[in-house]
């Protein structure tokens, strides 16, 4: 055996992965050439260091369990009787009510029309308000929700929660506006929906106002090089004041 | 009855190699909030395709989810130069074993006790390279397994791990060498 047949094999010797007659031809070699044997302690330094020293990371908690909350609900589930998740009724409730202001907003008088963007905002809102059309993946966690967008959409919205501040975040799902994809955010004040679109900038500077149009009032703005709509049936005043904390700076990590 | 049944499963087959899948990731995309969307992803599709798996082992299934969700999170979020393809055929495995290891300065391999060292060396290696050290020395996968999450022939995992393994010491060298007169 020569030095370099020897040493091409040392890798698979270290790892068990030589048959024996071959083993043993190497170990010959290896006991006759200081060199080789030089070689095969290194190899074997090396490898114990890696295994002794680099770090070998370990899940955290909280990621085991975003990991069962999301088997929970992605699992289909028979509803255990008397007890309901939010989305059982709270939403439920949520999206009647919409859904019915829609309606009558709809028939209501006709109101000063919208812009043609903000149209189609408050279009994608009435049917994003639709039985089973709201969320695509229902989580109030921006950790879950985040990543869903991974891999669907070619950009990464913004995610985050602002229950503390009266407006939880209810989950996501996929939409199109201008005929683009488009992350759709689902927020939600009291009974009502918010719904929050972010795609690709379109360089508007400042907070753009519509409405209320039929009832709501639809804001946009770019952050970040991402275009922003909001638009929701609450209080015009509400609905700016949420408006100023999704563009108010994301608390440091 | 079924749902319940796949919801058990998972826990039995694959929650066991949660920790494998958050190193993996973790070393691939070297951010912890990253790795854990990544390894969230994964999770959740691996539940959906659970059905899939039939017989073989949980842990290279698992993994091969999780790699390549990793491998679809580096590709938007980090130079393509990052992730590129390597060419296995354009490397030499007799030149990488033979070449250095009998120069290597005793005393500089030995200097790979140190922890901060080998995570740097480690982190800097390319992702290929990078992925086929994580598995086989930390996860301590059989080249077999790897092949199957790799998609790639086993000869080929043997080779990359050389090259690694080549790379690793040439860095050390290089490291040891720039830090001065530290021995
Ligand atoms: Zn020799």
């Amino acid at each position: 055996m020569d030095c370099d047949h020897a040493r091409s094999q040392l890798p698979l010797r270290l790892d068990g992965a030589l048959a024996p007659e071959a083993a043993a031809a190497l170990d010959d070699h290896l006991a006759r050439c200081p060199s080789c044997r030089r070689a095969c302690q290194d190899l074997q330094t090396l490898s114990a260091a890696l295994r002794g020293h680099a770090d070998r990371f370990t899940a955290p908690t909280a990621l085991r369990s975003r990991v069962l909350a999301d088997l929970a609900a992605a699992a289909p589930r028979r509803r255990p009787a008397g007890i309901g998740r939010w989305s059982d009724f709270g939403l439920g409730a949520a999206l009647a009510a919409s859904v019915m202001l829609a309606v009558n907003l709809t028939l209501a008088p006709s109101r000063p029309p919208a812009g043609p963007m903000a149209d189609q905002v408050i279009s994608a809102h009435i049917r994003s308000l639709m039985e089973g059309h709201l969320i695509d993946i229902a989580s109030a966690d921006r950790h879950t929700v985040k990543p869903w967008f991974n891999g669907r959409l070619d950009l990464a919205p913004p995610v985050r929660d602002f229950e503390a501040q009266g407006f939880p975040l209810v989950g996501g799902r996929l939409d199109v506006l201008g005929q683009r994809p488009v992350a759709a955010l689902v927020y939600r004040r009291r009974l009502h929906v918010i719904n929050l679109f972010v795609g690709p900038g379109d360089g508007t500077a400042g907070l753009d106002e519509t409405g209320p149009v039929r009832g709501y009032t639809v804001l946009h703005w770019n952050d970040g090089g991402l275009a922003c709509w909001l638009v929701s049936d609450v209080e015009r005043a509400e609905l700016i004041a949420f408006a100023r904390l999704l563009r108010s700076p994301p608390p440091a990590q | 009855m079924r749902d319940g049944d796949q919801t058990r499963r998972f826990e039995q087959l694959v929650l066991p190699h949660l920790d494998a899948a958050y190193n993996l990731a973790r070393w691939l995309t070297r951010n912890p909030e990253d790795a854990e969307d990544v390894v969230q992803e994964a999770a959740l599709r691996a539940f959906r395709y659970l059905a899939g798996l039939r017989g073989e082992s949980a842990r290279p299934w698992f993994l091969t989810i999780v790699r390549q969700t990793c491998y679809t999170w580096l590709r938007n979020n980090r130079p393509p130069a990052e992730v590129r393809i390597l060419d296995d055929d354009g490397f030499d495995l007799v030149a990488a074993t033979a070449g250095d290891g009998g120069d290597t300065p005793e005393a500089q391999v030995s200097r790979i006790e140190d922890r901060t060292l080998v995570n740097r060396l480690l982190a800097g290696l390319p992702v290929p390279l990078r992925e086929v050290i994580v598995l086989r020395e930390l996860e301590e996968l059989a080249y077999r397994e790897i092949a199957e999450i790799l998609a790639v022939p086993i000869g080929t995992v043997m080779s990359r791990l050389s090259r690694a393994r080549a790379r690793l010491r040439a860095d050390l060298v290089r490291d040891l060498g720039d830090a001065g007169h530290g021995l």
